[in-house]
């Protein structure tokens, strides 16, 4: 039924450059805190660990609380504010205990912290100057790396053509969404190709993906035929949630196209080599 | 005609009618090409991206505004209109809509009603309790025209018929009105038009929506692309306009650029073929126009968003469709999915105050949250912040007071508990560590199944060593300095 799609206007979503008035960024820190977020912790552990190189080599330290879980998030869209809460605050007690700035390897997750606190908290005024705090000194990586390190990437991969998902929360919520593409720019060897409907959500949504799974799932199908449409040999994102959809409903469908992390696949073409997973 | 529309026959619930939608490639294909199409027609009509914002902050100001002082500018509206010479009538529910509406066409012994575009009039389902009365009311906008001959209802606020394409309304014109099948839509167009003419002449009534009511002069302003708007309410020699109490605004000049917002982003039009400007019946010395003009005034549970700080930006809404159309859920399933008169995301977020919380539980649920819809509002309805509300509302103990009309639907107190055990794990690092471990060490173990993640991906397995673990060894290894 796919092919039925192609009838239409390609772009009609295409990413927009005009988002609102830019971020101000600080000068490079001394050390951040990562905060891996539960989805990269458990199944994506190579790319926190990639990410946490990508700033080490820009000369931060970084620290890692063992303390850190869940940003609160699955919870708060699923309507259960206690819990949410509870789980925030959690995290602020940990992240407030350095003070130091937050770099999160997910758009959604940073999306939390810079906005969806302060809702929370909204009813807390003491809780709310820590919120604004935190949601200063949060940033997603790719604006990280490319905003406050000004990072300078030299290739060392063989030539590949890629696409490049950006998640909803990059987009909308941290207004990251064309950072990744810069990122990929300073790569030489790397071609990035739009695919079709290119700024359109791949349907995962935390819980949505387990609610709603018809139209989840006709949604992420539709991404994944996109992606591999596009005429490139993998897909890249900086967030955790996004791939894990997209990357599940590819070996569902017993496809050999795969998407990888930012981090990892930066990782890699600076290093010419595959990061790899630690055993 | 007929003229008893018999509700479609839907199946019961969002998720079953959502899994016809999906595998109906016709459908799903007629809405992706119709809503690709606006999209871009959008992206069009505001090349501009700072105009675009400034405008958008513009109109949600001057709705916020005019709501924040709701009760008064009625008064001033009411008394306005009644020096303009229109009849004002207030209905709380439906049915003293529909009981006002009937008994002013009584009065007139109206049988033959023609009726332009209006979603009001859907709401109060007008043209099935005027039927069962014996009065004929004839769809005259295109669209509507198309559903009704179809008794269907619209799937869409502004294109009702949206999910039909050419060859489907061709069909439905020779089953119906025996004519000559085509795919030429001028001459569809044409084929609809030559019956409306005559009916426009014969109608008794003309009933028609209204998109901005302005208090300063007693004007109702309606816009619409087809004529038939100006038909219906200056050719029969009644005209009963019916509307929300949320569509009134202070002043004319407010309306520029709600209507400029409107016709943008709905259809990607600079201004609307034809704009209405309504302030009375016809004076003495005039050659036409309608010798009444009425003013029926719908609550139906618009005061209850009301009451409420965050969910009364709902009514913010004025109706543009933009929402739905950037929408990827409503893309893929079509408006009758949503089984409601309003689909897609500003349906999800007003149905609950019409008819209740648990009359339409999943709809909360039925959003990625990916934020497309708050994005093109043209008022800045926070869209993705209310549907995150109403899933807190859906989930509320039914034993204590609700804030919104039917929440508590979707409480179970087995998720609670869930969600109980989700907070533990997730504010005890011990704990928490302790799962990583676990999960990682029996990684082989992983269920093959994992409810209905496991429809649409492969079981998620997970990795070797957690972040926690692989990053502790890490940041030993290099003792916490950069490498």
């Amino acid at each position: 039924m796919s092919q039925l799609f192609y009838d239409a206007a390609p772009n009609a979503t295409r990413v927009s450059p005009e988002r609102g008035p830019e971020r101000h960024y600080p000068e490079k820190p001394e050390a951040v805190t990562l905060f891996g977020t539960c989805v990269v912790d458990l199944f994506l552990p190579e790319a926190g660990l990639d990410a946490i190189r990508l700033l080490e080599r820009e000369g931060v330290r970084v620290h890692f609380p063992q303390e850190q879980s869940c940003c609160g998030q699955p919870a708060w869209t699923s309507g259960y504010r206690d819990e949410a809460k509870a789980v925030a605050r959690a995290q602020l007690d940990i992240l407030d205990r350095s003070g130091l700035p937050v770099v999160v390897p997910s758009g959604s997750c940073a999306g939390m912290f810079r906005h969806h606190y302060r809702v929370l908290f909204a009813d807390e005024p003491d809780m709310l100057k820590r919120v604004e705090a935190l949601a200063e000194r949060t940033f997603e990586l790719t604006e990280f790396l490319l905003k406050v390190c000004r990072v300078q990437l030299a290739d060392r991969g063989a030539p590949s053509r890629i696409a490049l998902h950006t998640s909803c929360s990059a987009r909308r919520e941290m207004n990251t969404h064309l950072h990744a593409r810069e990122l990929l720019q300073q790569l030489e060897g790397v071609e990035r190709v739009d695919h079709d409907h290119e700024s359109e959500c791949c349907g995962f949504g935390g819980t949505f993906s387990v609610r709603m799974p018809e139209v989840s799932g006709a949604m992420v199908k539709d991404k994944t035929r996109s992606l591999m449409d596009s005429g490139a040999v993998e897909m890249v994102t900086a967030d955790g949630g996004c791939l894990m959809n997209i990357n599940g409903s590819l070996e569902k469908q017993k496809e050999s196209f795969r998407g990888r992390h930012l981090a990892s696949f930066l990782w890699e073409r600076i290093n010419g080599a595959s990061a790899g997973e630690v055993a | 005609m007929s003229q008893r529309i018999p509700v479609t026959e839907l199946t019961p619930d969002f998720r079953g009618r959502a899994e016809e939608a999906l595998a109906d490639g016709q459908l799903r294909n007629n809405f992706r090409v119709a809503m690709d199409s606006l999209m871009t027609k959008r992206a069009n009509a505001f090349p501009d991206a700072d105009e675009r914002e400034g405008l958008r902050e513009l109109g949600n100001r001057i709705k916020a505004g005019a709501l924040s002082r709701l009760p008064d500018l009625l008064e001033q509206l009411e008394q306005k209109l009644t020096e303009n010479g229109v009849k004002v009538h207030w209905a709380e529910t439906v049915e003293e809509a529909n009981n006002l509406v009937h008994g002013i066409i009584e009065a007139r012994k109206g049988s033959q009603v023609v009726k332009g575009k209006s979603m009001v009039s859907e709401e109060m389902e007008m043209n099935d309790y005027l039927a069962e009365r014996g009065i004929e009311c004839l769809e005259s906008d295109m669209g509507e025209y198309i559903v009704q001959l179809d008794n269907e209802k619209p799937s869409h606020i502004i294109m009702p018929a949206i999910h039909k394409n050419a060859r489907q309304v061709s069909k439905l014109f020779h089953d119906k009105l025996g004519e000559p099948e085509t795919e030429d839509v001028n001459q569809l167009i044409r084929i609809g038009r030559r019956t409306l003419r005559r009916k426009f002449m014969e109608a008794d009534v003309g009933v028609s929506g209204v998109n901005f009511a302005v208090a300063e002069t007693g004007t109702l302003l309606l816009v619409e692309n087809e004529g038939n708007g100006r038909m219906s309410t200056t050719a029969p020699p009644v005209h009963i306009a019916v509307t929300g109490i949320e569509k009134v605004v202070p002043n004319l000049r407010d309306v520029v650029p709600l209507v400029s917002l409107l016709t943008r982003s709905a259809l990607g039009q600079p201004i609307t073929t034809y704009v209405n400007l309504i302030s009375g019946p016809r004076k003495p010395d005039e050659l036409d126009g309608p010798e009444e003009v009425h003013l029926v005034l719908l609550d139906n549970g618009r005061t209850g968003a009301f009451a409420d700080a965050q969910m009364r930006q709902t009514l913010n809404c004025i109706r543009c469709g933009a929402c739905m159309n950037h929408c990827p859920v409503y893309t893929r399933v079509g408006g009758h999915t949503y089984g409601e008169v309003y689909p897609g995301p500003i349906g999800k977020i007003i149905t609950p105050h019409m008819a209740g919380l648990d009359k339409v539980p999943d709809h909360p649920s039925a959003s990625s949250l990916c934020g497309a819809c708050g994005d093109v509002c043209p008022v800045k309805i926070p869209i993705p912040e209310l549907l995150q509300r109403l899933r807190q509302e859906n989930v509320k103990d039914p034993e204590q007071p609700q804030q919104v009309k039917g929440g508590g639907a979707k409480y179970s107190r087995t998720e609670r508990w869930i969600w109980r055990g989700w907070q533990m794990l997730n504010t005890r690092p011990a704990l928490y560590r302790s799962f990583l471990w676990a999960a990682t060490r029996f990684r082989v173990l992983a269920p093959k199944k994992a409810g209905p993640w496991t429809e649409n991906h492969s079981a998620p397995v997970p990795a070797r060593r957690s972040l926690h673990d692989l990053a502790a060894r890490h940041l030993d290894q290099n003792g916490g300095r950069p490498s």
